[in-house]
């Protein structure tokens, strides 16, 4: 009863690609597989858009949306209605090819990043050797079509916007890529099954999950600064500033085209938090041994949606960083310190099991933030904190 | 005519391409992207012989593919650095100008 | 030969021939992005993974970038004054022609000794990583300090001199 639950998706399935000739068959599972995805993620981007909505304005000290139907709960319907029907405006001086692919390239690659997430047991799209390598090769990819909306709109502020998007999305491409290979190193492999296998044992009813390790937990700090700088989101959100840039390279694009670079965000940053569950929170095992009977599925779309909770958090708490501020501390702080995690990981694999890694790896770990913050922060003259009253 | 030939001549196609582009063009990043399109050409060449040669679990094609696809980015890198170098002197790109070498 | 070969074929071949013939820079930027893409779907139909999301990960991720960069670093999207082709356009275009030439005819002579169809080698990524630190360390190695001397010569070349008018 239990594993029918959990494979129910895998069984319905099989049960409807049973029915069809046997010719059909293979090309019209990938379809099913292919639609589910389709069907899906945009679902959940719909819910993330209402919990972002609802959530900031809590934070924020007042009710998000709450007109449209019950708690407001109707507010992304009427968001695409509204999308839907508003008039198409191309600039007279834009690039109109280049303008029209922009959006449409970038939403199709956004997509291709779920094909190698495990979803469940059993629920991979497609079962990939090299999985990582893809879809981090799929996620470099969608750099182009930042910089495509920003140069073909003929609008400098646009251009400017994109620049940035583009030149952020470049530096915080290496500390995704450097925090994910620890993972590799401690399983050996490049594709998510097998990564998800290794993490989905039990110690005493605790997960290996390798959040729970010292390196897994800095590397977990790192990915999730990176993955929030890849998606433009706050506090890396320059590029699409509202105070600075109207809205940076998607300032000339209106109706169903902006729609579908929003659609485009919040896929990807569902796409990236599925990465990092599948990294290191364990993907769809569950946390405790006893907690194995609620299906696998249920455990991957819970954690990916606490992820997104978390970045929304992360929205409404911390201000923005200005364009040097994040270079700098992509270049000087976050690579250095990947870096260093690798040999930490190393230090881990060497040692052997028992407590004595324990001690030595997360001493590594914390005596490095600690030396580091510490020399970044030296050459500003930060003085202690006054406060000036309005009289 | 055998798939090995199909990947060889597609690959001669490109590399003519790009060696038209490299000697015709007047601005100097497109010589630059003819220069990448021929070493892409001779990527396939390679890989095509790995796929379809003897010893393919030798892995010898595709390491030599990935090298090169390394040192190409490395170059395109320098090439491209020293073509913004000399526009912020000269001004311009167009090749044609550039036909001193006193500054 | 499979039409997925044909199809492969025309896309990078029009990606090639666009980048090299339209006016506006940055359209020879994008259009020889395409091209990159149908070289790596040709390695993937190769069963060349690893080659094939590297030349993504590498070309399309970041050569397109630094060309497009470079272009508008150079303002090189507005139109020229003098014209696309060089003077001398016509020579280029005709040794361009006889080199293809020279290697289809090779190509075509020797169709009859070129192997005609073996197994896909089963590669995976172990293998590949045994490869590089085994037998092909000292490549691995040169391509690392390759690498470095590239990027701090890139930077220097690039910097803007102490005292230069911007």
């Amino acid at each position: 009863m239990v594993s029918t639950l959990d494979q129910i998706f895998v069984l319905l399935k099989h049960w409807i690609v049973g029915q069809l000739p046997a010719g059909l068959q293979s090309f019209a599972g990938v379809l099913l597989s292919v639609v589910c995805i389709i069907a899906v993620f945009p679902a959940l981007f719909a819910i993330s858009v209402l919990l972002e909505r609802k959530g900031l304005g809590r934070m924020q000290n007042r009710l998000g949306p709450n007109r449209v139907g019950p708690y407001g709960i109707l507010q992304p319907v009427a968001d695409g209605i509204k999308s839907l029907t508003k008039e198409d405006i191309v600039p007279v001086g834009a690039d109109s090819v280049v303008h029209f692919l922009a959006p449409v390239s970038m939403v199709a690659i956004v997509f291709m990043g779920y094909a190698v997430l495990p979803m469940g047991r059993n629920m991979t799209l497609v079962h990939m050797d090299a999985a990582l390598l893809f879809y981090f090769a799929m996620g470099a990819s969608t750099e182009l079509s930042v910089f495509m909306a920003g140069w073909s709109s003929r609008n400098k502020y646009s251009l400017l916007g994109a620049m940035r998007a583009v030149a952020q999305m470049i530096s915080y491409e290496v500390p995704l890529l450097l925090s994910s290979v620890g993972v590799v190193m401690a399983t050996g492999s490049l594709s998510l099954d097998k990564i998800v296998d290794v993490q989905n044992q039990y110690t005493f009813g605790l997960p290996h999950w390798f959040i729970f390790t010292p390196w897994g937990f800095a590397s977990f700090v790192l990915f999730a600064i990176a993955a929030t700088a890849e998606t433009n989101r706050s506090p890396f959100d320059l590029p699409e500033g509202e105070s600075e840039l109207v809205a940076g390279y998607f300032t000339e694009y209106s109706g169903f085209k902006f729609a579908e670079f929003f659609l485009a965000e919040y896929v990807g940053m569902l796409s990236v938090s599925g990465l990092g569950t599948t990294l290191f929170l364990g993907g769809w095992s569950a946390p405790f041994a006893f907690l194995q009977f609620v299906p696998s599925w249920i455990w991957f779309f819970s954690k990916v949606m606490l992820s997104i909770c978390v970045m929304i958090w992360l929205r409404g708490t911390l201000p923005r960083l200005r364009q040097d501020q994040l270079m700098n501390f992509a270049w000087k702080f976050v690579i250095p310190f990947t870096l260093l995690n690798l040999v930490d990981v190393a230090v881990w694999h060497f040692m052997g099991e028992g407590w004595a890694r324990w001690i030595v790896c997360s001493a590594i770990v914390v005596i490095a933030y600690v030396v580091m913050g510490r020399a970044g922060m030296r050459r500003k003259n930060i003085a202690p904190r006054t406060y000036r009253y309005a009289e | 005519m055998t798939p090995l030939a199909g990947y060889l001549l597609v690959a001669a196609l490109i590399f003519a391409i790009g060696l038209a582009g490299a000697l015709t063009r007047r601005n100097a990043i497109l010589v630059l992207i003819g220069i990448e399109l021929m070493l892409n050409s001779a990527n396939l060449n390679l890989i095509a012989f790995w796929r379809y040669g003897p010893h393919p679990e030798l892995l010898t094609g595709m390491m030599f593919a990935v090298f090169s696809i390394a040192v190409a980015a490395a170059e395109a890198a320098v090439g491209l650095g020293l073509v913004i170098s000399i526009y912020r002197h000269t001004r311009t790109t167009d090749l044609d100008e550039m036909n001193r070498m006193k500054g | 030969m499979n039409p997925v070969f044909w199809i492969l074929a025309v896309l990078t071949v029009i990606g090639a021939l666009a980048a090299v013939t339209l006016k506006n820079t940055v359209h020879c930027a994008l259009a020889v992005t395409v091209a990159f893409a149908g070289l790596a779907l040709f390695y993937l139909q190769l069963d060349a993974q690893f080659a094939g999301f590297a030349q993504i990960l590498i070309y399309i991720g970041a050569v397109a970038i630094l060309v497009v960069f470079a272009i508008l670093l150079t303002r090189g999207s507005e139109t020229p004054r003098t014209g696309l082709f060089s003077r001398s356009w016509f020579a280029g275009m005709t040794i361009a022609a006889a080199v293809f030439a020279v290697l289809g005819w090779a190509v075509i002579q020797s169709a009859h000794v070129l192997p005609h169809e073996s197994a896909a080698p089963a590669v995976d990524v172990n293998q590949i990583g045994n490869a590089l630190l085994n037998r092909y360390v000292l490549p691995l190695e040169i391509i690392a300090l390759l690498l470095t001397a590239a990027l701090i010569g890139a930077v220097i070349v690039a910097m803007h001199e102490k005292g230069e008018s911007k």
